[in-house]
């Protein structure tokens, strides 16, 4: 008996290996957008390595947080890639998570039986934001500063603990070094071990009931006589491959963002994170990173304080019961043009959002910003009613597929 | 060892009987309760350590000295993380308090909002009328606003006072709210003890009524 077999008849690896790589049929059909799952696990991988090196010339503290960070971008070695690293990948993320979504929703993936995929997909989109909030704070410059003293605010408007949340979220009655400590052992520890545990479960339940693909039909109705989906291909080698290179270009782009607009024009790192945190001096306007400033806008467009906060709550948690929005049996919107054009509409409103939200507040924004939110809103509360009645063309029996 | 057989089978019968399944729920719901009990008891020291340390609850009090701020001067001083401010009004100051309560400015004259200790429900919003002490916090969305004394340096009406850069909100040299402003209240006045004789401010807690932003 060779040491292979013998290593073979003890190790739930090989077994693993097939269930999830080797004999994981995925349909054959995938396109593009099927690339942003793959490559979110792969900036996950990156944002720990280049965090990790980050946190190891890191100090939590408010007299040397903001020090510190310049250290890394000008005294330590390579110190300025690492951070640009963190940086960029931690907006690339949200980037891809925008795509991996709008993917779900284009081609119904997060209906029957792939409801509980959505969700703890969904929940993890909003363990990310948790995460890049607490990113944000830790370098304690004046952004990071008023963020953390808006966003903990927030807290108090829960009912009756509001305020001894806000103290504990904080340790102290505003921001702190105290709050330096705490945000960095969310951000490190726990938030980031929850978004590994999350992809985990998320994948394992993507592969208990199957990937949905672009026709949004069901590849298991059509097996050959070894009982394999006739529309479906083993993940490995031949997504395993394909998604690897996807991870060059990818990474061609990431580094051309690195090296050549760290920035993004200001749009991935805001001029105002370059002055240290002053709590005698509030910004002129705080706005949000990109990813988060479509819920701002939302926030700013109700000029009640207690029902801006309402429609935001609305806004970020409507997603969740996308599911059982959507009544029609048919998955993928390729054969619901009604249910594509709103959701075409959807995403370019959410782009107009995220534009607004970075604009002062301005009264010749107001209109923008309430008519986005109206169609924000107005796309999940029409939804049942058009899939109801949408006229609807019957998908193939089989996946459109153009060998190449 | 047929016998053997029969007798371990004997044995395993009862397991099901009513006895023993009573026996069985007993100890799960103890061993369920106990185990509650103990996680709670180990929850509240592991929550009590995320609040405000003995240290950062040691610099809960701010003394200002009034020795430098001359007539008409300002001082802004670190309290609890928040900005406190300290002001000096002269006779003319003091003046425009009652001008802006004639000419109707104001959302809240006569302070009935409880943004303020009971003491200092006055038109100067203080212990003693020269001596305004309060939080520098608008009530909108917690800018920090500026101090604006110069009358019209804000508005050809301007009396003095407050305007926040952020949304325009504007306040009187009481920090009472002017009417058109998106803040909805006056500006927080902290609990706090002031000793003339001894030309000191003692910021001692936040007034519990009182909402900051």
């Amino acid at each position: 008996m060779g040491l292979k077999e013998w290593v073979y008849k003890r190790s739930p690896l090989p077994e693993m290996w097939r269930e999830h790589m080797a004999e994981y049929y995925a349909p054959k059909n995938f396109n593009i957008f099927y690339y942003a799952g793959s490559l979110l696990l792969l900036m996950v991988a990156l944002q720990f390595l280049s965090g990790f090196l980050v946190l190891a010339h890191y100090i939590p503290s408010a007299e040397n947080a903001y020090n510190s960070v310049f250290g890394i971008m000008y005294d330590v070695k390579y110190g300025w890639l690492m951070q640009y690293m963190h940086i960029d990948g931690s907006s690339l993320i949200f980037v891809l998570l925008y795509v991996h979504m709008a993917r779900g929703m284009l081609y119904g993936s997060y209906k029957a039986p792939r409801e509980l995929v959505w969700l703890i997909g969904y929940t993890l989109y909003l363990v990310f934001m948790a995460e890049s909030f607490f990113g944000y704070v830790l370098p304690y410059s004046n952004l990071s500063y008023w963020a953390g003293t808006v966003i903990t605010s927030l807290l108090k408007s829960i009912p009756f603990i509001g305020g001894w949340v806000t103290t504990i979220a904080r340790g102290g009655p505003g921001i702190s070094g105290d709050t330096l400590g705490r945000f960095m052992a969310l951000h490190v520890t726990l938030v980031f071990i929850l978004i590994l545990g999350l992809i985990a479960v998320h994948i394992l339940y993507l592969h208990k009931v199957g990937s949905n693909n672009p026709d949004g039909i069901d590849i298991k109705e059509n097996k050959d006589s070894d009982g394999h989906p006739l529309d479906g291909i083993p993940f490995h080698p031949y997504y395993s491959v394909k998604d690897l290179s996807g991870f060059g270009v990818w990474l061609f782009i990431f580094s051309a963002i690195i090296f050549y607009a760290p920035t993004f024009h200001h749009i991935f790192l805001e001029r105002t994170m370059s002055t240290p945190a002053n709590a005698l001096k509030s910004l002129p306007d705080v706005t949000p990173p990109w990813y988060l400033s479509p819920f701002y806008a939302m926030l700013r467009s109700i000029p009640n304080k207690t029902g801006g906060i309402l429609v935001m709550v609305f806004a970020v948690l409507v997603p969740f019961i996308l599911p059982w929005l959507d009544r029609n049996p048919v998955r993928s919107t390729r054969y619901r043009p009604v249910t594509r054009i709103m959701l075409i509409i959807f995403f370019i409103n959410f782009f107009v959002l995220a534009w607004v939200g970075e604009q002062p507040p301005l009264p010749k924004f107001f209109l923008t910003e309430r008519l986005g939110t109206a169609i924000y809103v107005g796309f999940f509360l029409l939804l049942p009613i058009v899939t109801m009645f949408e006229p609807t063309r019957k998908p193939p029996a089989r996946v459109r597929y153009r060998a190449h | 060892m047929t016998e053997d057989i029969k007798n371990t089978q004997k044995s395993i019968e009862p397991q099901t009987s009513p006895a023993v399944i009573t026996r069985r729920r007993f100890l799960t719901a103890m061993t369920a309760v106990t185990g509650t009990a103990v996680a709670g008891a180990v929850v509240v020291p592991m929550v009590q350590s995320l609040e405000p340390t003995a240290a950062a609850s040691a610099l809960a009090t701010t003394t200002v000295d009034l020795t430098p701020i001359e007539p008409g001067m300002q001082v802004t001083a670190m309290w609890q993380e928040k900005p406190i401010i300290v002001i000096n009004r002269t006779p003319e100051m003091l003046a425009t308090l009652d001008e802006t309560m004639q000419k109707g400015l104001l959302k809240d004259p006569n302070c009935t909002v409880p943004q303020q200790p009971p003491y200092c429900k006055n038109k100067y919003r203080s212990r003693i009328p020269e001596w305004y002490v309060g939080i520098r916090i608008c009530n909108h969305l917690c800018c920090i606003p500026h101090y604006r004394p110069k009358k019209g340096s804000v508005a050809p009406w301007w009396l003095g006072g407050f305007h926040c850069p952020c949304h325009g909100s504007m306040y009187d040299l009481s920090c009472r709210v002017i009417k058109g402003s998106p803040a909805p209240h006056n500006m927080a006045v902290p609990e706090y003890e002031i000793d003339i004789a001894k030309k000191k401010v003692v910021v001692t807690h936040m007034y519990p009524l009182a909402h900051l932003c």
